[in-house]
This record gives structure tokens, C-alpha cells and sequence, in this order.
């Protein structure tokens, strides 16, 4: 049945136009910021946390 | 979290959105494992029979809430990416955080791979329905995989906020089909004391059916990789882990029950889709289509929440340098980690080109066990090195150190059910760990700054 034939070239047609865009965008910022801004995430603490401990006078 | 200022001490940084809430919580933990209730569990069925599959669905149950108390307890304390890579990190040391960040990508990258082949099945499963056969599930695989690493790539929020759309509709599906059955007037539908025969293959059989048993609960563990992203990590994540695994032990029950009840063991047992058979066989229609498509939602949510977790485990690698540091980028404008993301879609893709289902499936599962064993040293070792009066936790698990026994107890019980099965792959992935070990304290553990890694604020652990 050709709508099923359709089906499997747009699914292949979609799917590669996604992963183009993604590689895109990722080359496009690894271009435009700098390495160290952008692997500079640090493990965060939890605000609530900070907060309960800041109620009850724990540092 | 945006981006802080940058001053000479502090240097600009870059950092996840804090943007989630409980409900994103439970649709990622709950999104990953709803699709073992729509296939996959009903073989411990053909292990241990109707009963012996009850015993794995309550005895797993009971494992899989040791795994979200003791996970809620720890995750509480530690709102960082990475889950239980990070905790193994600050909790035992360098070699078993690297072992379990491996057994967290290798879990979640092969389930991911196992929900696109299930939706490229579906697939060709329709097309033959309709009358085109030998339909090839490949472009619909890499359709799934690249369409949920876009999503995921472009942000957090809209991927859970859909994995939760999505895995209410194919819990409902379940509720809807437990109603549509009747229960109210047993005998009318289901057929329980017609279907229910003693145990056929004895006590060891159901033995053998704690691996399948897996299937009801594997990867609710996930929500903790949502820690750095969540709003108020401390009571969230523990919110909806509970809730995540309250949800699971009513939706196994209910599966079990209607299944049961309209199907004889034997059957079941090698049943590919046994809740969409079970709507057949109740003949409504309506139900069927709903049934079907909780089937593709379940799968979708699966993969979506496997992506979200295993990049976030690969990044937390990358970003401590277990992995080359390259991996650790977050993306300026939607804050996701987006190479970590790219870098596993050829894996998934290659995974699932191999169309080895049941394989891939039991090499995600016993690296999933394998984890599980690591939290039951990793809860004691906890609480002897920041007892309760040293760190304040979001949420405090009861009855320690009962839960942490029981699940290393529970988790020996399923190697061997699964030495019973699966001898040759159980020792193949060991040794497969073994060797990324050696590779890690010979050759990556140079790269390692040991200091810069433990960022979290926590007081020295008694007795060091």
C-alpha cells in the first residue's frame, strides 16, 4: 500500500531533518560561546534545604 | 537558574533550569517504567504461573520501595544531576561512582532502545492489520529516537511536562480497562476461578519469575536525575518518587488482575501485548484503540524519560571528568546537556538496529540490579558517615536499616532468578563491567580532580 510507503520515507525525511537541526544548533554554539562558560556548571544545593537550614539556625 | 554574574572570584557559570515540579517528577519515573506493565511482566507468567507472577509483582514491589525510599532519603540531600552516579560519588569513592554512572547509561540507553523498537513493532503491527505486510519498523525507530532527542535537546520542561500528558493517558488506559472488565461481577468477564491453577513449576519457578518481575517497576529510580532541575529538589523528588511507586504497586496489581482473568497462563505467558489482548477478548472496541494507543504513549514516555536520564548520568561524567569534560556542556539557551544528548542517539539507534529485544532488555535490567545492589551499601555507608543529626534531609526513610537489608536480600534473589534464565548474559555484563573498570583505574582515573568534584555543601563525614 503506498500510504505506508509514504509513511516510512517521511519518518526517514523527518528523522534526518531533527538530527541535522540538532547537529546545527550544537556546532553553531560550541562556535559561538566560549568552552569554559559553556562546561562551567557546578552541582548545585537546594534552596529549601538553605532555607530550612537558615530557619533553624544551622550552618 | 540562570547564569550568575561574573565577578573575578566568581566566574561566570552556566547552570540547568530549576523549572520542575513533583508531577514532572512522577511522570519521569513513573513515564520510563509504565510500558513493563503493557508488556514485558507477563513473562513470569510463563515462569512461575498466575500465582507465581502475583509473588514477583508484590516481592519486586517491595524491593522497588526500599529502592525509592532509600533513593528519596539520599536524593533529598543531593540536588545534583547524575542521580546515583552522583551519590556513589560522595558516598563510596571514584571506582564505584564510575561503575554506576556506566550502569545507569547502559540501563537507560538499552531500555530507550527497546521502547523505539516496540513503537517501530506497533507500527508494522498496524500496517499488517490493514493489510501491508513485512513493513520495515526501522524509519518509525529512528523517527522515535530523534524526535524525543530533539525534544529533550530543546529543554526540560516541555519533555516532562509532555512525558506527564502522555503516561496519565496510558495509566488511565490501564483504570479504564480494569473498569471495563467488570470486577464488580467476578465470573461475568474475568474468569479467575476458571483461569488460576497451582503453581506449575513449583516454588522454583516462581523464583524464576522475580527478573520478569523487573518489568512492573524498572527505572522509577529515575526521578532522582531530575534533582538539579527540580524546584526544591529536598521535597520534590521524594514526593514524586512515593507517589511514582504508589502508582506503580495500584497499575501492577490492576494488570495482573484483569490479565488473569481473561487469559490462561499459558497464553500470557508468551503474550507480546497481554493488556491490548485483554481488550480484545473483552470486545469493546473503544477500549481497544484506547488500549493501543496507551501501548505507544507508554513506549514514547519510556524512551523520552531513558533519554533525559542517561544524558544527564553521561554529562555528570563528563562534568566531574570520569568522561572527557567535553561532555559536561550545558547549552546556553535551553540549559540542557546537549552533547551528552547527541552523543548517546547513535548508541540507542545502534541498539536498537540490532533488534535483539530480549537482550537488550537483560542488559538493562541486570545493569539496573546491579545499581540497586550498590544502594544498599551506599544507604548504610550514608547514614554511618552523615547520620541524621549532621545532614538535614528533605525526607527520612523509616525503619533503617530493615529497608537496605531487604533490598540486598531481594536483589541476590534476582541474580539467581536470572543465573536460572540468563546464565551466559549475567556473566558476559560482569565481565563487560570488569574490563570498563580496569580501563578506568588504568588509563581515565589520571583525569580525575578528585577535590573539584565534591561541591556539595556537606560537613566532614564522621571519622575522617
Amino acid at each position: 500500500m503506498i500510504f505506508w510507503d509514504i509513511l516510512s520515507y517521511a519518518a526517514w525525511i523527518i528523522s534526518g531533518l531533527l538530527l541535522l537541526w540538532i547537529l546545527a544548533d550544537a556546532i553553531s554554539v560550541s562556535r559561538e560561546f566560549d568552552e569554559e562558560l559553556l562546561i562551567s556548571s557546578r552541582e548545585g544545593d537546594d534552596d529549601v534545604l538553605e532555607q530550612i537550614k537558615k530557619e533553624e539556625g544551622i550552618k | 537558574m540562570t547564569t550568575e554574574t561574573t565577578t573575578a572570584e566568581n566566574p561566570q557559570r552556566i547552570s540547568m533550569f530549576k523549572v520542575l515540579n513533583p508531577f514532572h517528577v512522577w511522570a519521569l519515573g513513573v513515564g520510563i517504567v509504565l510500558v513493563g506493565e503493557f508488556m514485558g511482566w507477563n513473562f513470569s507468567v510463563a515462569k512461575g504461573g498466575a500465582y507465581g507472577a502475583l509473588i514477583a509483582c508484590w516481592v519486586i514491589g517491595l524491593l522497588y520501595s526500599c529502592v525509592a525510599m532509600i533513593d528519596s532519603e539520599v536524593t533529598s540531600t543531593v540536588a545534583a544531576a547524575g542521580g546515583q552516579y552522583t551519590q556513589a560519588k560522595h558516598i563510596i569513592g571514584p571506582l564505584m561512582a564510575f561503575n554506576v554512572g556506566l550502569y545507569l547509561v547502559m540501563a537507560y540507553t538499552m531500555l530507550e532502545a527497546a521502547d523505539a523498537l516496540i513503537v517501530g513493532d506497533l507500527m508494522s503491527a498496524v500496517a499488517a492489520a490493514t493489510g501491508y505486510e513485512g513493513l520495515s519498523p526501522q524509519p518509525f525507530v529512528v523517527l522515535t529516537i530523534a524526535f524525543l532527542a530533539w525534544l529533550n535537546y530543546r529543554g526540560v520542561f516541555m519533555t516532562l511536562t509532555v512525558n506527564f500528558v502522555i503516561t496519565l493517558f496510558a495509566f488511565l488506559a490501564i483504570i479504564a480497562l480494569f473498569v471495563g472488565s467488570d470486577p464488580l461481577n467476578p465470573g461475568n468477564i474475568l474468569r479467575h476461578s476458571d483461569l488460576l491453577t497451582e503453581l506449575p513449576y513449583g516454588w522454583i519457578g516462581v523464583v524464576a519469575s522475580l527478573q520478569f518481575g523487573m518489568w512492573y517497576y524498572l527505572g522509577i529510580e529515575g526521578t532522582c536525575q531530575a534533582a538539579e532541575e527540580v524546584r526544591s529538589a529536598g521535597r520534590s523528588i521524594p514526593l514524586g518518587t512515593i507517589g511514582g511507586i504508589l502508582t506503580l504497586l495500584v497499575a501492577a496489581s490492576l494488570t495482573w488482575y484483569v490479565a488473569t482473568g481473561l487469559m490462561p497462563w499459558q497464553y500470557l505467558g508468551q503474550a507480546t501485548t497481554p493488556l491490548y489482548d485483554a481488550a480484545s477478548i473483552i470486545g469493546n472496541p473503544s477500549l481497544q484503540v484506547v488500549l493501543f494507543i496507551g501501548t505507544m504513549f507508554a513506549a514514547i514516555a519510556s524512551a523520552n524519560g531513558c533519554i533525559n536520564d542517561a544524558a544527564r548520568a553521561w554529562f555528570s561524567m563528563g562534568r566531574d571528568r570520569y568522561m572527557p569534560t567535553w561532555f559536561g556542556a550545558i547549552h546556553p539557551h535551553y540549559r540542557t546537556p546537549f552533547r551528552a544528548i547527541i552523543f548517546l542517539i547513535p548508541i540507542a539507534v545502534s541498539f536498537a538496529f540490532t533488534g535483539l529485544l530480549d537482550q537488550v532488555i537483560t542488559f538493562s535490567i541486570l545493569s539496573g540490579l546491579l545499581g540497586y545492589t550498590f544502594m544498599s551499601f551506599n544507604m548504610m555507608k550514608f547514614r554511618k558517615m552523615w547520620p541524621l543529626d549532621v545532614i538535614k534531609r528533605g525526607y527520612i526513610h523509616p525503619f533503617h536499616p530493615i529497608p537496605a537489608l531487604v533490598l540486598l536480600g531481594l536483589c541476590s534473589a534476582v541474580y539467581f532468578a536470572t543465573f536460572l534464565g540468563y546464565g551466559a548474559s549475567l556473566l558476559s555484563i560482569m565481565a563487560f563491567y570488569i574490563v570498563a573498570s580496569v580501563w578506568f583505574v588504568m588509563r581515565r582515573y589520571q583525569f580525575v580532580k578528585r577535590g573539584d568534584q565534591f561541591t556539595m555543601p556537606w560537613p566532614r563525614p564522621r571519622g575522617y
